[in-house]
């Protein structure tokens, strides 16, 4: 089958060169594919096009560091037989296909489990509600159900987890999500304004922030066909990395409290909060609110703050590195995160596990990579860290790892502006927030974020503008995975297992 | 006059124990802390809220705070601090200790199930567990002290001319150290129980409290400090027995045993996994045991010499 490749530093795709092949064709190609670690779906979606309901398929090609685009197309009213569900052949694709079924009411032959995705307020089918929903039940005198949410007792984010156990062990996890539904996709298409969208863009996972406007950016310039000052995609990627380091140290430190180890808890914080002040001090805005544009930046480095953050990063590397040795050779702690809420490799990669939770069970999917992007593919050289055990253990690894390696390449990055732009400011232009979009056509923005693949993609309409929005935040693929690690632990192991994927309920509710 | 002495120094341990901790934690984590008295004025301010019942309980969840607390006193008058004579002292009384607190527990793991929550059953049922294996290493140390001294009743066991302290120096502080591990299970610390956490999952006796709040909150509080201090006392005359069985030295040493023990461990150590609670609860029921076989054997040989 034709696919129209692309690489993940290309420019966007016209909707007219995107291959369209029929369903029967797709199917088999795709399940084949599959069938092949190299290759995951990064997206798939629908989007009604006229009178018909025309499917977009973004595969990547992991070894190769391709992206794969082709669609196939629905009729609305035609009588057709069922589509068959490639959800059958490879659970991975799950939360794509449900999330089309909820949307447009296409309904896939032989689903394994038809669940809806996030309940969104403009779903096909309204019969169904979240407070009707069924959930999964077992019959048992020995068993007893445990209900938690959907307000979470420290009142974060809502999401419902029943828990089926057998005394204090559980059997099985359902987790039902959607609370959260805001409806960001339909908000991009509601407004012209360009910095609003890149401000919606911040909000899609207020822990991601720079991730998702990164990601946004990505797509929106490769519609513009601008090029692009290198210096303004290391200062990006200072960004990421900074945010990275930030939210691997605070779930360090989130682990270590659930456990009740008060020293790592206390340490965490102390250095989470000198990473985000960090930040701060750069652009204002601890999360990076406002830090990332299209097109250029309000907040060009200077030396003074290239410094700072060199000189910040520096020592939170070093106290970071003696909290890490600590647990690692703390007994107590060992023998609660070791052999915990373990996902073996073929799980993951059965469901489709991405970032560095799919890295702790061995799955060494990292688009830094993959599929390099901006200065990635420039002057960085990235190597994932991969465990193997799958473990609580193996993704606090992973963390504390990352950590140490982000703060190299941030190192590395301001250490080329010091070379470069020693005497002066950066050279970023300010945002340019009118540059004209290329009408009918797709763009994709596809960068790793701390939890994983974070993928925007963006299709215009003929006068070039943002026609519909479709987001991919990883936690899509791993709140799975979540489920699978806690079937046959202790219910009271559920929080660590919880904690060490960390995964975000706006991101997956949208 | 001395059992007066005796019931104010027990009730100061019992305020004093909770400050210590908290203040023992918070230099440890490199923070100022709270106030030392912060859990008395967050006493203060249960007592001055309502109540509010979930409609699904009965009166068996309203009486619980009573009985709970209730069954705390009754066991704390039974405690002498060094050299005082407690309250209520008869022949028999530890026993008579051990399960007017196992009244109490009772009540409220019939509270909790009450409820009707989730949560709730499942702490009810760790309670019931864990109370049920501390049992036996209770029993042993309080045996053991009995055996030393062939008398059932704390206030004879603790007398200075009774209790042949330096003799028995080592299963005087083999006990003392078992008598600890209880103290850190029946007050639900670190690494039994957590009872900073929130997270409902992982609590014991926190999420069989869920359902409480205002006057009876702080019955079952102030109830859990009692319980706190007299084993604290139990531990700190155990080992004071040693060296100096004074009220002047009983008094301090079990804040400072239980208040700086429990701070560091919660400082510098991980819970447990639930199932290794059991180990842990045997570890110590075998360490009861240990001591009171080396008792035994020593009374003998003594005996003989």
């Amino acid at each position: 089958m034709n696919w129209l490749t692309t690489e993940n530093t290309g420019s966007c795709a016209a909707l007219n060169d995107i291959p369209e092949v029929g369903y029967a064709e797709f199917y088999d190609d795709l399940a084949r594919r599959l069938a092949d670690a190299r290759y995951h779906v990064a997206h798939y979606f629908a989007l009604p096009s006229g009178d018909r309901l025309r499917f977009f398929c973004l595969l990547l090609d992991d070894r190769e560091g391709k992206v794969l685009l082709a669609s196939h197309a629905l009729a609305y009213y035609e009588e057709t037989a069922l589509h068959p569900a490639l959800t059958a052949l490879h659970p991975a694709l799950h939360p794509f296909e449900r999330d089309i079924a909820e949307r447009y009411g296409v309904r896939f032959d032989n689903m394994p489990w038809p669940k809806p995705l996030r309940f969104p307020f403009d779903r096909c089918d309204r019969a169904g509600t979240m407070d009707n929903y069924p959930f999964y039940t077992m019959k048992g005198g020995s068993l007893h159900e445990v209900n938690v949410g959907p307000i979470h007792a420290g009142v974060i984010e809502p999401g419902a987890f029943r828990f089926i156990c057998n005394g204090e062990q559980v059997l099985h996890l359902e987790i039902a999500l959607g609370y959260q539904h805001r409806g960001v996709e339909h908000l991009f298409g509601t407004t012209d304004n360009r910095l609003r969208q890149a401000c919606l863009s911040e909000t899609v996972a207020g822990d991601s922030a720079v991730a998702h406007a990164t990601a946004f950016a990505e797509a929106i310039e490769k519609l513009t066909q601008c090029e692009r000052h290198a210096q303004l995609e290391r200062e990006r990627t200072v960004a990421l990395e900074l945010e990275r380091m930030a939210m691997q140290i605070a779930d360090t430190g989130a682990l270590c409290m659930d456990v009740g180890y008060q020293l790592g808890q206390v340490a965490c914080e102390a250095l989470r909060t000198m990473t985000i002040n960090t930040t701060q001090a750069w652009c204002g805005n601890r999360f990076g609110k406002g830090l990332v544009r299209p097109h250029g930046t309000d907040h060009p480095l200077t030396p003074e703050k290239a410094r700072m953050i060199r000189d910040n990063v520096r020592e939170i590397a070093r106290r970071y590195d003696e909290v890490r040795r600590d647990i690692k050779s703390s007994p107590t702690l060992l023998a609660r995160f070791e052999q915990c809420g373990i996902v073996p490799r073929d799980e993951m990669l059965r469901i489709g596990g991405v970032g560095q939770a799919a890295r702790a069970s061995g799955v060494a999917r990292d688009i830094r990579v993959s599929h390099p992007w901006a200065s990635f593919a420039k002057c960085l050289h990235h190597e994932s860290i991969v465990k193997s055990q799958g473990d609580v253990m193996a993704r606090l690894t992973v963390r504390c790892r990352e950590v140490l390696q982000s703060a190299g390449h941030i190192d590395r990055l301001l250490e080329l502006y010091e070379q470069k732009y020693a005497s002066g400011p950066s050279p970023c232009p300010a945002p340019d927030y009118t540059a004209a979009l290329a009408p009918s056509s797709l763009s994709f923005g596809l960068i790793e974020g701390w939890r994983g693949e974070t993928c925007h993609v963006i299709i215009t309409d003929a006068e070039g503008r943002i026609a519909a929005a479709r987001i991919k935040d990883p936690s899509l693929h791993n709140w799975l995975a979540l489920a699978l690690a806690v079937r046959g632990e202790g219910i009271s192991d559920f929080p660590i297992c919880n904690k060490s994927f960390n995964l975000s309920y706006c991101g997956h509710d949208l | 006059m001395m059992t007066t002495l005796n019931t104010i120094l027990l009730l100061l341990v019992a305020l004093a124990i909770p400050g210590v901790i908290n203040r023992t934690r918070a230099l440890l984590a490199g923070r100022r802390g709270i106030r030392f008295l912060q859990h008395i004025y967050d006493l203060h301010l249960h007592l001055r809220k309502g109540a509010v019942y979930s409609t699904t309980t009965t009166a068996l969840f309203r009486t619980t705070p009573s009985v709970y607390l209730g069954a705390a006193i009754v066991a704390a008058m039974m405690i002498p601090v060094g050299d005082l004579r407690p309250l209520l002292s008869f022949e028999g009384d530890f026993v008579c200790m051990a399960y007017v607190l196992a009244l109490g527990r009772f009540a409220l793991i019939l509270a909790a199930m009450d409820t009707g929550s989730a949560f709730e059953g499942m702490g009810a049922s760790r309670e019931a567990l864990y109370g049920a294996l501390v049992e036996p290493s209770l029993m042993l140390a309080a045996g053991t002290l009995a055996l030393l001294t062939g008398h059932t009743s704390f206030a004879r066991i603790f007398d200075p001319d009774v209790l042949p302290g330096a003799r028995f120096a080592v299963v005087l502080l083999l006990t003392a150290y078992v008598l600890m591990k209880i103290v850190f299970t029946e007050s639900g610390r670190v690494p039994v129980d957590d009872p900073r956490t929130h997270l409902e999952l992982t609590m014991i006796h926190e999420v069989m409290c869920l359902d409480y709040c205002g006057v009876d909150l702080a019955m079952i509080q102030l109830g859990g400090w009692l319980k706190t201090a007299l084993f604290s006392l139990l531990a700190a005359d155990t080992l004071a027995a040693a060296f100096c069985l004074r009220w002047w030295v009983a008094a301090p040493l079990a804040v400072a045993l239980t208040g700086l023990a429990v701070g560091i461990v919660e400082s510098t150590q991980a819970r447990n996994k639930l199932v290794r609670n059991t180990t842990f609860l045997l570890t110590v029921a075998a360490l009861a045991a240990l001591a009171f076989f080396t008792g035994y054997l020593l009374q003998l040989n003594i005996g003989m010499a």
